[in-house]
């Protein structure tokens, strides 16, 4: 195992950071701790580079227990939010710090650390700027010889918080995609921390949704996104129209409409349920095309990009309902603000009980 | 690209003016140069005036006088001791106050305040019933042959505690604003305590720890109420520059009194001029901030 986490529990006070969390992750993997702020996965991520205790739990790092290790002893790599490079020393100092610092008979020839920064800042695409300062960079370039540093110690494990969150959108996409072909390249285990669950689906080997402090669900991009084990997951992984309603013979309730429950709550009985539709499993179209699609309005047309958001008010729903369609759709079938739309409803998670975010 | 209509006519002109009027700002910059005038070149002025009243070689005497010169090297003895302690203690204070978190913080940040607040002659009364003879600790301290209050470790402690809050106060906000990241940074790069602070958070600080050091020491060369309480102004012995300007003054001697008083004139310029060059660094080196 790569990263092997048992029972880590960590409180501030009277609240629960990490409660009780277990995770193992193979060698070599890329994973994404995805929840929203302030369910503790950044707090997770601290406590494994030693920035922080847990009260307790066990912390094993490629088959090494580093728990009771001081922070410089255990390592990471860590990479900051927002960079934290040493603003007085140059591109090159900053990578070669790790190294400089190593007790003198462990420290490498000063030519090897020459190398060795050179090699690492070639991987980043940052040799150009050996001798520049922090303060002469984008904040794109900046999270690179931030990696560039974390790697030059040859970690253990590779920790990234928020790595992206302070970049504008493009320079996010593109560090994105460049980051998952370097880890194909280096293959270091490597945890990173994101709440933004698209970075999660694209980027990692395996997702970990974290809230209030517990895991709600880890597997592939593809299991959870598909298969959700509970409402949490379902509404956090993407856009999602939620209705409550009830659940009754087979049946569940949306607005005044009746659907088919899904088979496994086919026996339920009457009981409160959410029902969840993404924007993009909803069809639409002009004329009636099943007996029980929905009749609506479009209310509001947006712009996103390749994709067409719809808002429309459907009869006998309490509350509008949000739809995507591909821009061809729209053009085809000349949908506007005004126009009277059938909603076809492809497939729906329904969830019983209660439960709040 | 097509140009808008309007950038090709000429941009209507804004009349609305933002500033105050101009009577507001003739009258605001004339009473600033009013007080500049009242308060600081009449004064600087009038001491060198007085100071050169009896001629060039009578200034010259003042100065050299084996009482002023003695009061010099004390003043001077005070202030390379008291900016290190203070630097050490400035940098430690900052660094636990911004770096950790421990109970009593915001009150020790508070009490940091306390002797700009206390009055300097207050302080040095402090210290004068904490170690004079008249107390148990203070006869101790005699029976053991040490000295404090009416000798030169009186007068180095009573000036280290009044200014004390210089360099913590200038490090304490600009350590704030850098935070921990890069403390962490390195730590997790397997640096050890003693690297972290020589490579990372010293640098970081160097500007505002000198600029701190500046003040502390301009200070200390002016302190006169702390230290005239503990000092007892033994001429020769216990008496720093203004202590020797205010003996001289009280002996009606005023001419060489504003002598020896232009030495602090112009050890104040000097800090001024100094102050300014620091200033402009910082400035520059700011946007590695």
């Amino acid at each position: 195992m790569g990263i092997e986490l048992q029972n880590i529990t960590k409180t501030f006070g009277e609240y629960k950071a990490i409660d009780n969390l277990s995770l193992s992750i193979p060698s070599g993997d890329l994973i994404a701790l995805l929840g929203p702020s302030g369910c503790g996965k950044t707090t997770l991520l601290r406590i494994i580079a030693g920035l922080e205790l847990a009260d307790s739990g066990k912390i094993i790092l490629e088959n090494k227990d580093t728990t009771n290790l001081p922070p410089r002893e255990k390592n990471v790599g860590f990479v900051f939010q927002h960079y934290a490079l040493f603003r007085r020393l140059t591109v090159f100092e900053n990578v070669a710090f790790g190294l400089k610092v190593l007790p003198f008979r462990q420290r490498p020839a000063r030519k090897e650390i020459r190398e060795r920064v050179e090699h690492l800042l070639k991987l980043v695409q940052m040799d150009w700027a050996l001798k520049r300062y922090p303060s002469q960079l984008s904040g794109g370039q900046r999270q690179r010889v931030a990696l560039a540093r974390a790697l030059a110690v040859n970690p253990r494990v590779l920790l990234l918080d928020e790595p992206f969150s302070a970049l504008d959108a493009k320079v996010r996409q593109e560090l994105r995609r460049w980051l998952r072909k370097l880890h194909d390249e280096i293959h270091v285990t490597s945890i990173f921390v994101t709440h933004d669950q698209e970075e999660a689906l694209e980027l990692a080997d395996k997702i970990v949704v974290i809230n209030k402090g517990r895991i709600e669900q880890q597997g592939t991009p593809q299991e959870v996104y598909d298969h959700p084990v509970n409402a949490f997951v379902y509404n956090f992984l993407g856009n999602v129209n939620v209705f409550h309603g009830r659940i009754k013979n087979g049946k569940v309730s949306l607005g005044n409409h009746h659907l088919d429950a899904p088979d496994e709550l086919k026996n339920v009985e009457e009981k409160t349920s959410q029902t969840f539709i993404r924007p993009h499993e909803i069809g639409i179209s002009r004329i009636r095309s099943n007996a029980n699609d929905l009749e609506g309005t479009i209310r509001e047309v947006r712009l996103q990009g390749g994709q067409i958001g719809l808002n429309i008010e459907c009869e006998g729903l309490d509350g509008a309902i949000e739809a995507e369609v591909p821009r061809e759709l729209f053009v085809n079938l000349q949908l506007a603000k005004g126009v009277l739309v059938f909603v076809t409803i492809n497939r729906v998670r329904v969830f019983t009980g209660d439960y709040e975010i | 690209m097509p140009q808008p209509e309007s950038a090709k006519s000429t941009p209507p002109v804004v009349k609305k003016r933002i500033t105050d009027p101009r009577s507001v700002q003739v009258f605001l910059v004339g009473f600033t140069y009013l007080f500049f005038i009242g308060f600081i070149f009449l004064p600087l002025g009038l001491v060198f005036s007085q100071a050169f009243q009896k001629g060039w070689s009578f200034y010259l005497e003042s100065i050299r006088e084996p009482y002023a010169i003695e009061a010099v090297k004390l003043t001077l003895l005070t202030v390379a001791i008291v900016v290190p302690v203070n630097a050490v203690f400035g940098v430690a204070a900052a660094w636990a106050i911004t770096k950790f978190n421990f109970k009593g913080k915001s009150a020790l940040k508070s009490l940091l305040d306390l002797p700009f607040a206390v009055s300097p002659v207050i302080a040095g009364l402090i210290f004068v019933l904490l170690v004079g003879s008249r107390t148990t600790f203070g006869s101790w301290l005699g029976e053991h042959g040490i000295k404090i209050i009416f000798s030169t470790p009186g007068i180095i402690i009573a000036t280290i505690f009044v200014t004390f809050p210089f360099i913590a106060r200038e490090l304490i906000p600009l350590m704030e604003a850098q935070g921990r990241d890069e403390e962490e940074a390195a730590l997790t790069l397997g640096a050890k305590g003693w690297q972290i602070f020589g490579k990372i958070t010293l640098p970081n600080i160097r500007w505002g720890l000198i600029y701190g050091m500046i003040l502390c020491g301009a200070r200390s060369i002016g302190e006169f109420g702390a230290v005239s309480v503990v000092s007892g102004h033994i001429r020769g012995q216990t008496n720093t520059i203004p202590l020797h300007v205010e003996i001289l003054y009280s002996e009606y001697n005023f001419t060489a009194s504003f002598a020896v008083a232009s030495l602090l004139v112009f050890l104040a310029l000097l800090t001024v001029v100094i102050k300014g060059g620091i200033e402009k660094q910082f400035q520059k080196k700011s946007f590695h901030l």
